[in-house]
């Protein structure tokens, strides 16, 4: 019987009764397939390796991380409640040492979903990762968390809810912006003003392979973690990056997947996007499970497995060469744009337009924080979509000081409310979430 | 009439069952050494001067696969074996003549890649060579497509005495589990096939040319040319057989725990209404996990005959039994004999019994009484907690759809049925130390025996249909059926049921008794290119494990003894 050197926890929920539609990508026979290579393959028998049944996630779980317009209920289902309560039970299974390492299979996936939620953006409603990271926080006083994001697609929400934090370093490989949903992710983007590096972009250019993926995780992403020194990697795990990917462009495979996998050593992967169901999750997922259970898996690869034909081209290699520089020299400049911003600016602001791709809804957003000398600063979000629904958000980060944290009570209680429908607090050091109605 | 058998640990007990209850019951003790004298004794005993004429039909339930699972006396298998991308089959590897082979099939049952005949032929001249009679055929996914084994068997050709093959054992996924299961009922198939014909030679000198029928793990009973294809399926029939037995008692209740308390183990299951709960996957059997089907059932080391110590200055109970109580001439201090000192019970030998305990009593600084009520208290808490798990576990299985996690059906008995030696006693006392409404099975001592005697013609049938590749397929018949795009889930059960009832008929149930359900239903509709190619259906049916339909008289009878005996509490055997 096979035993494995590490212990690993699973939780598997593949929704069979819940799709975004009948004929979505997203949809009840995504990890079917799977759900026959795992059982087929007995892995659910390996000694060490334990299956757990998710939880429901929480309204305050929720809240910790999303402003929902109009409320919860209007952006969630049960099925998100469930994804993102699985991801829950990993991250406990493993933080109680029940297991070493946890992987999450479940959907609908999350790390399209910004901050604020009006609806659906690229299959995604709520975040699953920072849901789990920020009750991790609460639960169980973990403080630094690396997540890095291997979704073929940037990862624009989870580097949203992100942006101002230093304590939550986000690294995300995925293909090229210019060539894929959602636009986003390039190398210049590394944070907001409070936490400049604290976020790293990794665009890779489409049909990269097995190299280069892991010439990145070499160069980049193992060094950076290495000086972060995080108490916790999560794994954005996406598994479209494969050569057989119907809605990407990259030339990854179940073996790349494999390594990657071993490489990183997450302590937990969440399961994101992917969506060749037969031809990649199978074999994907289960790499990726003996991976994190320090299995053999080199006899784990996809039936028309060809390397030379989605080899990469040397463009694509030389292209790596230079970005992995460009990189670190833009991470290694962080620390002073870090300082510079502290002495010269008060506040600081951006203004973004976001379009719900999945529920057709575009949002206006006025963002503004308090650059802080002290903390990572109170930031208050204006939104108003084209639907004419607007709110108003402020949120009073884990670690505020006095100052930020008095003045987001303010900009929450002096909001008028004759021009906002909703005005929201999410006060993470006091652990309050409050909303004002009209 | 008809008679069950049941071979323990310690006693083998055989009842003759007719339309008065229970006629007879006989118990005599199990010579695990020659297993097939313990049967005839019993069965001689108890159909003395019966006519064979008035004998309907024997079920046997043995512990002959299980022991010789155990022990290790299993005959060399060719294991072959061909699995395609994934786990390193070495993985699985067992035997002694273990050959992996080319060839894949994937998910979906499509060939991947062919195999190679002449791998096969030097495996099959080798095995000759060898003298190996026996052979266990598994390829991977060959529930979906069971081409690559069906023509490694071909290649085989007749020179082997029994060929397993991995589909037709369960049409459950799970590729180390069909090889261990393969494995498995090649490796015991002569042990069985010798000791059911003695008995059937044994019977028709008799004049008993009657139908025997053998008890499966699941708790159905399947005949006996049906036992020779799959003699696995015998394995670990036991616990079965006293689950069979308490079903006619269980009362009002919605969910009841069975507590079979033997000298060795105390096996335990749950019923919800009156249909036992079965294990999702399969049994497990001295560290082989396989895709036997059968009843959830949880067995501890804790029983009357547990050896009693001391260590490390508090008491121990179990898990180990070391020969028998003291008051029945062992050597070793056992909860049985705390019975004896607490004057519950005076059968044996009440002196050998104070005197085992008296050095755990000094080594406890306790007295005697004291000592023998902790002794029995330990052993009934152990049961409660181990149950307790059972239950837990039972509830945390993982769900894979919306609905069954926001529906959550959890078990949560209420009340618990005990047979088994000392049934009564701890019956009695668990109802002091727990919330259980707890009773004994009437014929506590013999239940499981009628269980096996009542117990119902069981199988099950997994279909699965492809409208993109235009097959349905029932694996474990050998069914495959070209099916058009029209092919509905409403046509995919009406098709599972035929085929499962002639699969019961042919593996001994009464037309008139097939009480068929469907455990699994699941309809995907596939799309490619954002257009629906196809519909991926998966049927699972069954006929529900329960007792035979004229069992109602016999349990019926059994009913009213338990109520001219009052409360019903404390056990009434005959």
């Amino acid at each position: 019987m096979l035993t494995a050197p590490r212990k690993l926890g699973l939780v598997f929920f593949p929704a069979f009764d819940w799709a975004i539609s009948p004929t979505h990508p997203e949809r009840e026979e995504r990890l079917l397939y799977t759900q026959d290579q795992v059982f087929e393959e007995g892995v659910l028998d390996i000694e060490g390796i334990e299956e757990f049944k998710p939880d429901l996630a929480t309204m305050q779980d929720l809240r910790r991380v999303h402003f929902c317009a109009p409320d919860e209920w209007s952006v969630v289902t049960e099925s998100h409640l469930i994804s993102a309560g699985g991801a829950k039970t990993i991250a406990m299974s493993v933080l109680d040492r029940k297991v070493d390492r946890g992987l999450a299979l479940v959907r609908p996936p999350g790390h399209h979903a910004m901050r604020v939620v009006h609806g659906a953006r690229g299959f995604c409603n709520i975040n699953i990762e920072a849901m789990m990271v920020e009750f991790l926080r609460d639960a169980y006083k973990i403080d630094r968390v690396a997540i890095v994001d291997t979704d073929c697609h940037h990862g624009d929400g989870t580097q949203d809810i992100y942006w101002h934090d230093p304590d939550t370093l986000y690294i995300s490989l995925h293909q090229d912006g210019r060539t894929l949903y959602p636009g986003t992710g390039f190398p210049h983007e590394l944070g907001g003003p409070t936490a400049v590096g604290s976020t790293i972009n990794i665009p890779l250019l489409p049909r990269t392979s097995k190299e280069g993926f892991l010439q990145v995780i070499d160069g980049i992403v193992l060094p950076i973690l290495k000086e972060f020194q995080p108490e916790l990697v999560v794994n954005s795990a996406g598994q479209d990056n494969h050569y057989t990917d119907p809605i990407t462009n990259m030339n990854f495979c179940a073996q790349g997947y494999a390594q990657l996998t071993e490489r990183l050593d997450a302590d937990i992967a969440v399961l994101e996007g992917g969506y060749s169901i037969e031809g990649a999750l199978p074999y994907v997922n289960l790499g990726i499970i003996l991976a994190m259970a320090g299995l053999d898996y080199h006899t784990v690869r996809e039936p028309d497995y060809d390397p030379v034909k989605i080899r990469q081209s040397e463009d694509t290699t030389q292209y790596i060469d230079s970005l992995v520089g460009k990189v670190i020299e833009y991470w290694r400049e962080c620390p002073d744009i870090l300082e510079k911003n502290r002495n010269t600016k008060k506040f600081d602001e951006r203004e973004r337009t976001i379009f719900y791709d999945t529920d057709n809804i575009l949002e206006n957003q006025r963002e503004r924080i308090r650059v802080c000398r002290d903390c990572s600063g109170v930031l208050s979000v204006d939104s108003l979509t084209d639907r004419g629904y607007h709110i108003f958000a402020v949120h009073v980060p884990r670690k505020a000081c006095k100052a930020c944290q008095e003045l987001g009570r303010e900009w929450f209680e002096t909001a008028n409310l004759r021009s906002y429908d909703r005005v929201f607090l999410q006060d993470r050091l006091e652990r309050e979430y409050l909303i004002r109605k009209r | 009439m008809i008679i069950g058998l049941d071979v323990g640990g310690t006693h083998t007990d055989v009842v003759l069952l007719g339309e008065e209850g229970v006629l007879r019951q006989v118990k005599v003790p199990t010579n695990p050494a020659n297993l097939l004298d313990t049967v005839w004794t019993g069965l001689q005993e108890v159909k003395a001067g019966i006519h064979p004429k008035e004998l309907d039909r024997i079920v046997l339930s043995t512990t002959l696969t299980t022991n010789a699972i155990v022990e290790g006396k299993l005959v060399p298998v060719g294991v072959i074996v061909s699995s395609g991308p994934g786990i390193d089959p070495e993985a699985f590897r067992i035997g002694d003549h273990y050959h992996v082979i080319s060839g894949s099939i994937d998910h979906r049952g499509r060939e991947i890649q062919p195999i190679n005949v002449s791998e096969i032929e030097s495996i099959t001249s080798r095995l000759k060579k060898q003298g190996v009679r026996y052979v266990a055929v598994v390829s991977k996914f060959s529930v979906r497509n069971p081409k690559h084994e069906l023509q490694i068997q071909e290649t085989l050709g007749d020179d082997f005495e029994f060929v397993v093959l991995g589909h037709r054992i369960s049409g459950n996924l799970n590729f180390p589990r069909r090889i261990a299961t393969a494995y498995l009922n090649a490796a015991v198939y002569p042990i069985h096939k010798r000791f059911f014909n003695a008995v059937r030679q044994s019977l028709s000198t008799d004049g008993l040319a009657i139908p025997i029928h053998v008890l499966k793990a699941d708790g159905g009973t399947m005949n006996m040319d049906a036992s020779l294809q799959y003699p696995g399926q015998s394995i670990l029939s036991g616990p079965a057989a006293s689950v069979m037995g308490s079903l006619p008692f269980v009362q009002d209740a919605e969910e009841t725990l069975v507590l079979d308390v033997g000298g060795t183990t105390t096996d335990m299951a749950v019923l919800i209404r009156d249909a036992p709960l079965l294990d999702p996957v399969g049994i497990e059997v001295a560290r082989y996990r396989t895709l036997i089907r059968s009843l959830k059932t949880v067995s501890i080391g804790m029983g009357g005959d547990s050896a009693v110590s001391v260590a490390g200055g508090g008491l121990r109970v179990g898990p180990e039994r070391m020969g028998r109580a003291m008051a029945y001439g062992g050597s070793v201090p056992t909860p049985t004999d705390a019975l004896f000192v607490l004057a519950k019970d005076d059968r044996g030998d009440v002196d050998a019994a104070r005197r085992g305990l008296e050095p755990i009593a000094a080594a406890l600084g306790k007295s005697l009484e004291e000592t023998a009520q902790l002794v029995f208290d330990t052993a009934c808490h152990r049961i409660l907690q181990a149950a307790h798990q059972m239950i837990q576990e039972i509830n945390g299985k993982p769900v894979y759809t919306v609905h069954e996690l926001l529906e959550g059906y959890k078990v949560n008995p209420k009340s618990i049925l005990v047979l088994g030696g000392p049934a009564p006693f701890v019956a009695s006392r668990l109802r002091e130390l727990s919330d259980y409404k707890v009773r004994t099975v009437p014929r506590w001592e013999v239940a499981n025996a009628v269980g096996a005697a009542i117990a119902r013609t069981t199988c099950e049938l997994t279909l699965f249909a492809d409208t993109e590749r235009g097959i349905a397929t029932a694996p474990e018949e050998d069914f495959y059926q070209p099916v058009k795009s029209d092919f509905t889930m409403e046509k995919a059960v009406a098709l599972a049921k035929e085929l499962l009832r002639d699969k019961a008929l042919r593996e001994g149930a009464d037309p008139d008794d097939l009480e068929m359900e469907i455990i699994e239903q699941q309809q995907f509709n596939m799309v490619r290119g954002f257009y629906t190619t196809g519909r991926n259906l998966r049927v699972k049916v069954q006929v529900k494990p329960g007792l035979i339909r004229h069992s109602r008289t016999i349990t019926q009878k059994l009913n009213e003894d338990l109520t001219a005996a009052g409360t019903g509490t404390t056990g009434v055997a005959g």
